[in-house]
């Protein structure tokens, strides 16, 4: 398919806009004008509407099918978020209106979003606030990093290194690392938890905090986290609650009560806003009473006859972390998202979540080596060892996968795995599309062993098949799709 | 492919002690087998203090990032540049033209602690396993 530039005919236009708006045109200081009009496409309405849906035809979402991606928590978006997000009253905001000396009355509905998102969130996790101005998962990592960093800092700590577990995702130590720590690995044990032993070894002086996720990335819930979180307080250090994995606790546990003292969620994983190609997510982060100093400016504050207003007076925070308040839409979907479920609703999506994964988990156990049995959460991780004998690799399953209409899986995370095939399926499919789902990859099992040739060809029915992998991690060509 | 005479880590590193107490180390061909298509190799600067069971690199592939970890504690002496460009001569060939780091140790005790050749099939073979 060619880029939408390739497709440009000069003097092509879709529309023309009106020259009569009563409006006096824009001075604009003539060493400011362009020299040269902008490269822009010019097509027809038509040709527009043709290349992007064509796109999108070639594209798999949520609105097309399953997607089972582990630890993404691709959970189908309501389109009731949309609607709300779409009112002319929160759509239309300019920005920069808060900052107008009579703007703030303009906007009180927005800010009342925001001012309540931040109670409900801390109320769900346990904390005492949120700032809710990140833009994505590992902004909010970064943001929380910086806290901490912050934190020992006042108090006079020397601290330079953070804890992660192995089984982490990447995400952690490289945002760790950007805000100055070192990275000290903390091992798995034999049944898939963190090795508290190893723990122990690795506390000393030097430990700013802990970052983890529970249930881990094996979909596993770590049900010493208490004592662990009392161990990293010996050492005045502080404990990260990576959200990625937030979905199978809401309504049932709270970070906050396990001995978190910062949390950070992803909207566009467990509060059903779209996960962007790239972007725009949103990534808030919760803290407990003694960090709630160094939260970024703005915050929303309320006062006494009920009005809001964005607090700029925050002497001891990190500072600016995003334009503006965040992705304000983003936060007023998931705001939607969880008004409309409400408490009750909460409860049944960490209900389902959790069914939903060991239903898959006990139906695929007879096919696919398990390398942790027991309870999962919100998702279970095999492994293709089974299927290896015959030449088939957990990426052969997830391209066969496709062939059959379903997105695949995670696969080869987390690295702790070989040959990982990490499910999640997230408490929105109906039992109908996990057994189509799970039928598939019986199938799939099946031929590995009589005709793997016919797996380590897939997928055959789209528009590419095997890509270049290595050359493209190597030689990116972001520009053309030829 | 695990060769004989070299000493190797939980990690999947292989050591050789050369004379002198140099200790040349690279990844197994095992490893490379795991990996799958290697794409990025961060290698140690020469001069480098390492210590044993702590990351010297980092070795990206299609699949995953994961550190390198010296096997042994002492100071980088050489490196092999070219293989940071040459994933082909690391895939083909990881014992011997596919090395990485050579490292000065204090004497042949430093390896005393690292697998042998039988050992590390064992450990090898267990994580294949189904």
């Amino acid at each position: 398919m060619r880029v939408i530039f390739d497709k440009s005919v000069p003097g092509r236009i879709g529309v023309r806009p009106s020259r009569q708006t009563g409006c006096p045109p824009p001075h604009i200081e003539p060493k400011l004008l362009r020299e040269q009009p902008a490269a822009l496409p010019e097509l027809s309405e038509m040709d527009v509407v043709r290349h992007f849906t064509g796109l999108s035809r070639r594209n798999f979402g949520l609105d097309l099918g399953f997607y089972p991606l582990g630890s993404c928590t691709m959970k189908y978006n309501p389109k009731l978020n949309e609607r709300v997000a779409a009112l002319p009253g929160f759509a239309e905001l300019h920005p920069l209106l808060p900052q107008l000396p009579t703007g703030e009355r303009l906007v009180q509905g927005a800010l009342a979003v925001l001012h309540d998102m931040d109670r409900l969130l801390s109320e769900i996790c346990g904390m005492a606030a949120f700032t809710l101005q990140p833009l994505a998962g590992a902004h909010g990592e970064l943001t929380g990093v910086m806290m901490i960093a912050a934190y020992h800092k006042e108090r006079g700590n020397r601290k330079t290194t953070l804890l992660i577990p192995d089984s982490a995702h990447g995400t952690n130590p490289a945002s760790a690392a950007i805000a100055g720590y070192e990275v000290r690995a903390i091992p798995s044990d034999a049944d898939g938890r963190m090795d508290v032993a190893a723990l122990k070894d690795a506390l000393d002086a030097s430990v700013a905090g802990l970052m983890m996720t529970n249930p881990n990335t094996l979909g596993l819930f770590e049900p010493r986290v208490r004592e662990i979180a009392d161990l990293v307080h010996s050492v005045d250090g502080l404990m990260y609650y990576d959200g990625a994995n937030l979905n199978p606790l809401l309504g049932r546990c709270r970070p906050g009560d396990m001995g978190f003292d910062l949390v950070h969620i992803n909207l566009h994983k467990t509060f059903s806003t779209p996960h962007g190609g790239g972007g725009p997510g949103a990534g808030p982060v919760g803290v407990s009473a003694k960090l709630v100093d160094f939260l970024p400016v703005s915050l929303v504050k309320e006062r006494p006859d009920g009005s809001f207003f964005l607090d700029y007076d925050c002497p001891k925070s990190i500072g600016y972390i995003a334009p503006f308040y965040g992705n304000f839409g983003i936060v007023l979907r998931a705001y939607a998202y969880l008004l409309s479920l409400g408490k009750e609703g909460l409860l049944r999506v960490s209900e389902h979540a959790t069914l939903n994964a060991n239903y898959l988990k006990e139906r695929l156990k007879p096919f696919y080596d398990l390398p942790k049995p027991g309870v999962c959460k919100h998702e279970c991780v095999f492994s293709a060892k089974r299927q290896v004998v015959h030449g088939v690799h957990a990426l052969d399953l997830a391209k066969a996968l496709i062939d059959r209409g379903f997105h695949p899986p995670t696969v080869y995370f987390p690295i702790t795995i070989p040959e990982a095939i990490m499910i999640e399926p997230t408490e929105t499919e109906s039992k109908e599309t996990l057994d189509a789902f799970i039928e598939a990859m019986i199938e799939i099992a099946k031929l590995a062993e009589t005709n793997p040739e016919e797996i380590v060809s897939c997928p055959k029915t789209t528009v590419v098949g095997r890509l270049d992998e290595t050359r493209a991690a190597r030689q990116p060509d972001l520009a053309s799709l030829d | 492919m695990i060769l004989e005479n070299l000493k190797y880590s939980k990690t999947h590193e292989w050591v050789r002690l050369d004379e002198g107490n140099f200790a040349v180390m690279g990844i197994t061909d095992y490893a490379v087998q795991q990996l799958g298509d290697i794409v990025f190799l961060d290698l140690p600067k020469i001069g480098a203090k390492v210590t044993e069971g702590q990351p010297l690199g980092v070795i990206e592939s299609v699949k995953a990032a994961v550190d390198l970890y010296s096997p042994v504690t002492g100071e980088v002496v050489e490196v092999n540049a070219p293989l940071a460009n040459d994933f082909e001569t690391l895939a083909k060939d990881p014992y011997s033209a596919g090395w990485m780091a050579k490292i000065r140790v204090a004497g042949a005790d430093a390896l005393k602690h690292l697998l042998s050749a039988a050992e590390y099939q064992k450990l090898a073979e267990g994580e294949a396993k189904p």
